[in-house]
């Protein structure tokens, strides 16, 4: 089987965003970077159903985005990852989530791939389109939202359960698919460090604007549907008032500022 | 609290490879899953988090800068950040990793024969097999070269007599890399547990490293093949060269243990109130923070050009004694100012800092005294020894 695996690299989540003074984007200096949570479960799944075939099945690993993505790159090899490719063009920057699965789709349409898992979201802008789209634009199969993956005899189709509100919707899908991945589906590995090692010597494919034949109208900024017009932080939570004194003291004041502060009684 | 980041003031991190930094943030991350949840309680019963020991191999940790022996080949940089990051943790679990990689795999890998090492380095790396390291003795600590532990030839084997002190991972050790004279040289010899006449026995009533297993090995009449001798160890040289081995990675280790401390002062500094606003915002707490940052940031540069000359071998022992002394020395001061910032609360194992300063205590003394690496460099510095 080949599976290729999305991988995006985030802002660690113990990072404070600060936006850049013209709002219309997150300050990147000293922002910790690391790989996505949810393509960690990805990434797992993907060396899991490697280790169950043992049959030469190959995990590539992908990912879009400027320089410093390498990183997540090499941490889905140190974990296993046989290759991994990195999409990278001045022209994609800007790009929405519709237009950089159709680079994806581009990259990943002469691997043949049977099977591309991917995060259920990104942490960073919380879209989860990317898998849904790059299906889309594959023609494939998607199941979105996994929790656990029980796979036919052949190999050649899946349940996938997924999570949905209040509970679990199972879902039969043929190969090939799209499939993005959640929390609980696995325990994901820790690098080790003869992974990292080995990692170190592994060729990370590139692949520009060019090798994915596509016009630079077509991409980025220009060739995205929708357009960021600005960042706004949340409002910050009001300060919080202890009411201190007897009981029946403490509800007639609470009584009292909800009436008449908070107005809500 | 707030979770570790590390702290890069300086912007050390950009002097490190991608390579380092991702064997740092794994270590990072199985500490932070793993160790930390646990070592409170380990430390109050005095047990070592023995079911940590096969993950911890996994990873790939022990032997990791050998080269072959299914060893992960890291640099000695990325080796010292990995030692940094588990003695974040706890000075007891760094101890283990430095004497399963630097006292025993070390000794293997640098005086063994072939035969020994295809049969024990995979099985260390793999914690298989654990081992620790006898050299110091009840009557022998800075001196070793007084040391009394005997092997005598008789045939085919060894016959060894003797005692060795304060030997961690004694008990939970099945092989034992011990040093003892023969024919009035020392030399190093392979030693199993289940040889007859080996006996080891845990120290009791420990105030420091108590989640660490630190016992005395005796021997009596302890009968051993003559293949277990390590062939190309000779003298005082040799055991000595394992030490500088595990010295270093103790330097890196410190500023793990000084950065556990300080994190927590600083986080606890600003969100403790008193006198209405957090104690951060005082004077008195600001110095010590300032204090406490910049030891830290020194302690790294020093750590970190060490490792870049060991990489390219030019660290010289004497330079491993300097930052062993100053950061280990750094290390305990620092987690003795982060205990008074966290106030009755620090004497409290729901804080880190006292558990640290506890453990700093061993480490200021073990693996060469504070005092004898005051000597060593007084040595280079006069080319005059103090102590002979």
């Amino acid at each position: 089987m080949k599976i290729g695996v999305l991988v995006k690299n985030v802002p660690d989540t113990e990072t404070k965003i600060r936006l850049t003074a013209d709002k219309q984007g997150i300050e990147t200096q000293g922002v910790k970077y690391v790989m996505n949570t949810y393509d960690e479960f990805a990434v797992e799944e993907a060396l899991k159903i490697r280790e169950r075939l043992q049959d030469g099945t190959t995990v590539t690993a992908i990912t879009l985005g400027p320089e410093r993505v390498v990183e997540t790159l090499r941490t889905a090899l140190a974990m296993g990852a046989d290759e991994a490719i990195h999409v990278d063009d001045p022209a994609f920057e800007g790009g929405d989530s519709l237009t950089n699965a159709r680079i994806i789709a581009r990259v990943v349409e002469p691997m043949g791939l049977d099977l591309i898992l991917g995060g259920k979201q990104g942490i960073d802008y919380d879209a989860a389109q990317t898998c849904s789209a790059l299906a889309e634009a594959l023609g494939t199969a998607q199941a979105l939202i996994a929790v656990e993956l029980k796979w036919s005899e052949d190999n050649q189709s899946l349940e996938v359960r997924r999570r949905i509100e209040g509970g679990d919707e199972i879902v039969h899908v043929k190969l090939p698919a799209v499939i993005s991945c959640e929390k609980g589906l696995n325990e994901p590995r820790y690098a080790s460090l003869p992974g990292i090692m080995k990692a170190k010597k592994k060729e990370i494919k590139k692949v520009d604007l060019t090798g994915v034949g596509l016009d630079s109208a077509e991409v980025g900024a220009s060739g995205s549907a929708t357009r960021v017009v600005g960042y706004s932080p949340l409002s910050e939570r009001p300060e919080c008032r202890i009411l201190e004194g007897e009981p029946v003291e403490i509800v007639k004041e609470l009584v009292r500022a909800l009436r008449e502060d908070a107005k809500v009684l | 609290m707030k979770r570790f980041e590390g702290m890069d003031f300086m912007r050390i991190d950009e002097q490190l490879s991608e390579d380092e930094r991702l064997v740092r943030d794994t270590v990072r991350s199985f500490i932070e899953d793993e160790v930390l949840p646990v070592i409170t309680e380990h430390y109050e019963k005095g047990t070592f988090p023995t079911d940590l020991i096969r993950p911890l191999a996994e990873l790939g940790v022990f032997g990791a800068t050998i080269k072959g022996y299914e060893c992960a080949g890291v640099n000695n940089v990325a080796y010292g950040l990995m030692m940094q990051e588990l003695e974040r943790g706890d000075s007891g679990f760094r101890s283990f990793a430095s004497v399963q990689s630097a006292l025993v795999m070390y000794p293997v890998y640098t005086f063994g024969s072939d035969e020994q090492k295809d049969h024990w380095l995979p099985k260390l790396a793999k914690a298989e097999s654990i081992g620790c390291f006898g050299l110091t003795e009840p009557d022998y600590g800075s001196n070793p070269a007084g040391m009394i532990t005997r092997a005598v030839e008789d045939g085919s084997q060894y016959v060894i007599n003797g005692a060795k002190m304060w030997i961690t991972n004694g008990s939970l050790a099945d092989v034992a890399v011990v040093w003892a004279k023969l024919d009035g040289n020392i030399r190093g010899f392979i030693i199993e547990k289940d040889r007859a006449g080996f006996e080891a026995k845990e120290v009791p009533y420990k105030l420091s490293l108590r989640a660490s297993d630190t016992s005395e090995l005796v021997f009596t009449d302890c009968r051993i093949p003559k293949a277990n001798l390590l062939p190309n160890s000779g003298g005082l040289k040799s055991p000595l060269m394992c030490l500088s081995q595990a010295r270093y990675g103790i330097a890196w280790g410190a500023v793990g243990a000084a950065l556990a401390c300080f994190h927590e002062a600083l986080e606890y500094s600003k969100e403790r109130i008193q006198f209405d606003k957090p104690i951060g915002a005082y004077q008195l707490t600001q110095r010590k923070l300032a204090d406490m940052g910049t030891e830290i940031v020194l302690a790294q540069l020093m750590a970190l050009q060490l490792g870049r000359l060991k990489d390219v071998g030019k660290a010289d022992f004497t330079q491993i004694s300097m930052a062993k002394r100053n950061n280990v020395r750094k290390a305990l001061e620092i987690a003795r100012e982060s205990r008074t910032i966290l106030g009755a609360n620090g004497i409290s194992g729901e804080y880190q800092s006292m558990r640290h300063m506890c453990n700093l205590e061993s480490v200021d003394t073990y693996e060469g005294t504070y005092d004898i690496h005051t000597l060593i460099i007084g040595n280079a510095f006069t080319g005059l020894e103090a102590y002979s």
